[in-house]
């Protein structure tokens, strides 16, 4: 019965101030979204660090008029560095073959480049890609080297970009969490207002507090639930909007979103929502009903 | 002094253990210039009627609010069943104020719910399921004179009915004390009386009754313990007084 009798209670609560309760489900959905496409953004970026730091290599361009023997100790420098993983030699031949195919749909533009004009290099991978700058301080002394390029650098401008994004969704989350939190509040004073006089009735006879404030906490934490449900679907659509179709482009650079990291988000959304709703409304209860 | 209701009952036989205490309490509100309550010590022997009276403002309520805990002693101890208040655990309280009954001016019904609901209600917020409900419910209102009106809505009973579904509601539950704040208050001459024959008849069941009045008709009849309070300080307390 007690039971029954709570979850009456709940129904009737959320449905007595159904436009208060409509705006802080969706308030609470806006937010959990946000929160949601920050999280997988952060893993995605994480994913494509794994990813292509595994892949990065440092280039070392040779000079045009590198000598024999500057080649060979360069080489030997490089076989014999301890932060070196492997590495590759590639000739003025191989850099135009590969420029070529790099590049076959604009046929005027490898037009324009001829086989001397691409250095000699030599690709590098490091053991630890961390290791960069000091590989390159050993390395950039020696004769006959013109640059060395990490590749690493360019793809941190990217990995920028989408750390901003990620931040920017979460400040987002956040400030619909606080309104989110405010609409909670209110709906749960106005709640425990239009409910004063069994309250009082309650505590008269010495109902005990849990079974006092159960049905509005739990009236929160329904709302903060549907919230991330309707956040969760929400994201899911995104994903198979924005990546799986419009973005398909893109998906060249960045690495697929795993379903499974979206369905991760449920459960996380769902756990963010009910228990920051349930606080918010014990701690207006400890206000609005003092036991 | 003519006794046409027949309240005047001699003190049935009492118990020797105090079942409230009052131990030197001071109690001064937040801001108030005097205490409410100065320095009061009194003992109440279980199943005695005793009528706390005096003026308004004088601390009659206080004394109520100390008993259910609802505010704290700034000194001295609250004792109710050899327990002190004061030390209850915040979250034991609703259990500790099922052994209270309360009865106030303005009945606190609510009126979205008939008489019986009322009652039940009452039994089922303490985990009392609905079969115990049926059983006891009508039982108790039969008790207080509401046989035959458990499903009016309290805009359909007169104050006097109104007050005794209030009192059906604190005593369901059997409580070792019957607190009454003004019971009569809203109550015409004759209803009042007959409350306060409803709450002898409580009393003699072997419940406690403490009662705050104003109103020195009844206090004269049912000559029972006066416990006269002035400006926060017991000037009187007779074991079969009047209202002076």
């Amino acid at each position: 019965m007690r039971l029954k009798y709570v979850l009456n209670e709940v129904l009737v609560g959320l449905w007595r101030n159904v436009t208060m309760t409509v705006a802080m489900i969706i308030t609470m959905s806006v937010s959990l979204t946000m929160l949601g496409a920050s999280v997988l953004l952060y893993m995605q970026v994480d994913q494509m660090k794994n990813y292509y730091y595994g892949e990065i290599e440092v280039s070392i361009f040779l000079r045009t008029d590198v000598t024999e023997a500057q080649r060979t100790a360069i080489d030997s420098a490089i076989s014999s560095n301890p932060l070196v993983a492997g590495k590759t030699y590639e000739t003025r031949e191989e850099a135009l073959k590969r420029f070529q195919e790099l590049w076959k749909d604009s046929p005027e533009f490898v037009k324009s480049v001829g086989p001397n004009s691409l250095p000699e290099s030599f690709r590098v991978k490091l053991k630890n890609p961390e290791t960069y700058k000091t590989f390159t301080d050993q390395m950039s002394p020696m004769e006959g080297i013109q640059d060395i390029i990490d590749q690493r650098a360019l793809l941190d401008k990217v990995f920028n970009i989408f750390n901003a994004i990620q931040v920017g969704a979460l400040v987002v989350a956040g400030v619909m969490a606080l309104a989110a939190l405010l609409l909670v509040g209110n709906t749960i004073q106005v709640a425990a207002y239009s409910k004063r006089r069994e309250v009082a009735v309650m505590k008269l006879v010495g109902a005990s507090n849990w079974f006092i404030q159960a049905p509005f906490v739990l009236e929160a934490v329904v709302a903060g639930l549907i919230g991330a449900v309707l956040g969760f679907v929400a994201l899911f659509v995104s994903k198979i909007v924005l990546f799986d179709n419009k973005l398909q482009a893109l998906t060249n650079i960045l690495t697929p979103i795993d379903n499974g990291n979206v369905w991760l988000m449920l459960p996380l959304l769902a756990g963010v929502g009910a228990l920051v709703s349930a606080v918010t409304a014990w701690v207006t209860l400890r206000f609005y009903l003092k036991v | 002094m003519a006794d046409p209701a027949g309240l005047a009952f001699s003190l049935h036989r009492v118990d020797s253990v105090p079942v409230i205490q009052l131990e030197n309490v001071t109690k001064t509100y937040p801001k108030a210039s005097r205490p409410s309550l100065d320095d009061v010590s009194v003992g109440i022997e279980k199943g005695e009627f005793v009528f706390f009276i005096g003026p308004s403002g004088s601390g009659k309520s206080t004394i109520i609010k100390l008993l259910l805990h609802e505010v704290s002693p700034t000194q001295g101890k609250v004792m109710v069943n050899a327990k002190d208040v004061t030390s209850i655990r915040s979250w034991k309280i609703p259990h500790f104020r099922r052994s209270i009954g309360c009865v106030f001016q303005d009945f606190r019904l609510l009126p979205n719910r008939t008489a019986y609901e009322n009652v039940a209600f009452a039994l089922e917020v303490i985990g009392k399921t609905k079969a115990v409900s049926r059983r006891v419910v009508p039982e108790v209102l039969e008790l207080v004179g509401l046989g035959g009106k458990e499903h009016r809505y309290p805009h359909e009973l007169s104050g006097g009915e109104q007050q005794r579904v209030a009192v059906a509601r604190a005593f369901v539950n059997r409580p070792l004390i019957l607190l009454a704040d003004e019971p009569t208050g809203n109550l015409d001459p004759d209803t009042s009386i007959e409350i306060m024959r409803l709450l002898d008849r409580i009393n003699r069941t072997g419940t406690t009754v403490v009662m705050v009045t104003h109103d020195s008709n009844i206090v004269n009849q049912m000559r029972r313990r006066v416990i006269e309070i002035e400006s926060g300080r017991i000037v009187r307390d007779q074991a079969r007084g009047v209202y002076g």
